[in-house]
């Protein structure tokens, strides 16, 4: 940083290097950027029509399609992040473009990887609820859930009534938070700049709420294996009552806002639009893979927690463009409104954790009268506990998709391999069918509608 | 499942051959079963693969030399979308619960298979020896893989052949070492409470 703008000084003390080639040592990632045709395999190049279609075998691909041969002078590589407004985060998108249209996207991501999965094999089962929470950092109750989910599934644990409808409580909560903010961080990018601010606000009312039951806004880790941190605090009806009646009649003025605008439409109708074998193929989940006409949701398909018990619809598009994603996660929050209220209506009473003391703790003030409590206490915060050898795979859907945790256990308190099948990470494969043929600013719209958060991507 | 398909031929890809290097007959695969044929002792197989049933959940254990007749199987069987590719390394724990006709090797490659129309998953568990850590690339049949392919040659140095970009995708370029694996020194530093003995 400091050599930079000293320019001829600094670039003779290290040798013949001028300015732009130290900064591109620099910045460069090798060969994980995108590089020019004439360096680029055949197979590295299908990504243009369709980042990774698969063809029909023994079809190869259509030559007039893409040009192999293009000269370099005719195309230009442009590169958009980390640092932009527009990317959400640490994601580089580099698109080449000849004049103004998009031939080619790559991802380059990696910018905010900070090894969770290792830190995940460091850390005792009963800590790894904070690590995972971190992930996706816009619903970290999906994150808790699936993590706290799958090791439950290897120790063999069932849970009380109550601390499964409080889950459920919380991540329907969160999926309005988070697609909330999808539609601020959406309006932005397209220029509907007022949606930011509405956005931003809706959410933080229920934010203010997980920061009432949990103690912090973000990264709560409050699902934990064995139930939930604690209990929901008194008033906590009122509190959920308020934010259903308020975010539903915010929605209704978001609609006129919004989906009445029709510069807005204009924005995302027909923009980035995949079909529904593509969708498949390239292993995309949520919104993504529904604008399709896919049909595909964990809770349905793959019904955890107490969701069979609940009445909610699963929205389905047609066209598979940003329109669509933009349609189904506006009725989305609407969904989840109507889980939540049903959740509020029915929650059981009872524990809101397992009482089983090899997995949960005491409660604090029982330490102070039982020896029990109090050995109880110290061997799960000094041990752990121990997970019976095997691996389990527990997938849930996320704002963003199927987010799946996979953990394999040798016996110990720590997980042996703890991995996060992020649904940020596939759907952003969808970025360089999504973009081709389009222009740059509908790249931009394509992003926002992949709805990547890059701590999922990288982790 | 799918037992239509019962010829009893190794399901070769189209014109896709064995990963190079790979020296015939260090699996166990010499006896090639029906699919869904269940053998005397009563065990499950697909494809001529071993099949186990833990915690409700099905996975197919497979070694490399199976790996890609038995994907392209699936593929066909309906399995549409490939949720996730990534890798084990089982440095340390050895001995874990295997079918017994297969060899344990250091590497393992999972893959968690969905097939949407039937609502179903399938866990796949591919055995990669440490010495030649290849495996053939799934890009042709689920292209969804291409990324998590990457991610595992990053984080495990298990390389796929026949993928359009094996390049580092988490980690930079020049990194070295592969960090998810067992022996990769982490850096960490014991935390002392008193000033170290001189």
């Amino acid at each position: 940083m400091t050599d930079a703008p000293t320019g001829g000084g600094g670039g003779a003390a290290r040798g013949a290097l001028s300015l732009d080639e130290l900064l591109k040592a620099k910045t460069s990632e090798g060969a994980q950027e995108m590089l020019a045709r004439q360096d680029s395999t055949v197979r590295e190049l299908r990504s243009e029509v369709g980042g990774v279609l698969r063809l029909p075998e023994g079809v190869d691909i259509d030559a007039s399609d893409v040009n192999y041969e293009a000269p370099d002078d005719e195309t230009m590589i442009l590169n958009l992040g980390p640092s932009h407004p527009s990317t959400h985060g640490v994601l580089r998108v580099m698109v080449e473009i000849k004049g103004e249209q998009v031939l080619r996207t790559k991802p380059v991501i990696g910018y905010l990887h900070t090894g969770m999965e290792k830190t995940g094999e460091e850390l005792m089962f009963h800590q790894g609820s904070t690590n995972v929470t971190r992930m996706d950092y816009l619903s970290p109750f999906f994150n808790e859930l699936a993590y706290s989910l799958s090791v439950e599934k290897l120790t063999g644990t069932t849970l009380p009534d109550r601390a499964v409808w409080i889950r459920m409580l919380m991540c329907e909560l969160n999926r309005i938070s988070s697609h909330l903010l999808w539609l601020a961080t959406n309006g932005a990018d397209l220029g509907a700049l007022n949606m930011l601010v509405y956005g931003w606000r809706e959410r933080e009312l229920v934010l203010a709420f997980f920061e009432k039951v949990t103690g912090l806004r973000m990264n709560h880790n409050y699902i934990r294996p064995g139930g939930v941190a604690a209990d929901l605090p008194d008033g906590w009806r009122d509190d959920v009552d308020a934010i259903c009646d308020v975010v539903s009649r915010r929605m209704d003025e978001y609609d006129n806002l919004l989906t009445g605008q029709p510069i807005l439409q204009a924005r995302m109708d027909g923009v980035g639009a995949l079909d529904a074998a593509t969708a498949v193929g390239l292993g995309l989940t949520g919104p993504l893979l529904r604008s399709t006409g896919v049909s595909y949701d964990v809770r349905r398909d793959f019904p955890y927690l107490a969701y069979e018990a609940v009445d909610f619809d699963v929205i389905v598009g047609t066209g598979g463009d940003c329109w669509d994603r933009f349609a189904i996660r506006m009725n989305e929050i609407r969904e989840s409104l109507k889980i939540v209220r049903q959740v509020a209506k029915a929650m059981p009473a009872g524990d809101y954790r397992v009482q089983d003391k090899k997995l949960t703790p005491p409660p604090r003030n029982r330490i102070d009268e039982s020896m029990e409590a109090l050995i109880h206490h110290f061997k799960l915060f000094t041990e752990g506990f121990r997970v019976a050898p095997g691996d389990a795979y527990v997938p849930v859907e996320s704002p963003r998709g199927e987010l799946g945790c996979y953990v394999v256990s040798d016996g110990t308190s720590r997980p042996y391999r703890l991995h996060v099948r992020g649904p940020s990470f596939s759907n952003l494969q969808a970025l360089a069918p999504m973009a081709r043929g389009g222009f740059i600013p509908d790249v931009i719209a394509c992003i926002s509608s992949i709805d990547p958060v890059l701590g999922d991507v990288d982790r | 499942m799918s037992e239509g398909r019962g010829n009893g031929e190794p399901q070769e890809g189209p014109g896709r051959p064995l990963p190079p290097g790979e020296p015939l007959g260090t699996g166990s695969g010499a006896h090639e079963p029906q699919a869904g044929e269940v053998e005397a002792a009563g065990r499950e197989l697909l494809h001529g693969c071993p099949v186990t049933e833990a915690l409700g959940q099905r996975t197919v254990h497979t070694d490399r030399r199976r790996y890609l007749p038995l994907m392209e199987a699936l593929y066909r069987d309906g399995f549409e979308a490939c949720m996730g590719v990534t890798g084990v390394d089982y440095l340390t724990h050895p001995g874990r619960d295997l079918p017994e006709d297969l060899r344990a090797e250091r590497f393992e490659v999972v893959v968690e298979l969905l097939s949407l129309s039937r609502r179903e998953r399938l866990r796949v568990r591919c055995q990669v020896p440490e010495a030649d850590p290849r495996l053939p690339s799934l890009f042709d049949l689920w292209p969804g893989s291409e990324a998590h392919e990457r991610e595992t040659y990053d984080m495990f140095g298990v390389v796929f052949d026949d993928h359009p970009d094996l390049t580092r995708i988490l980690m930079p370029e020049d990194w070295e070492g592969h960090p998810l694996r067992k022996d990769y020194a982490t850096g960490h530093v014991p935390v002392q409470f008193k000033e170290a003995p001189k």
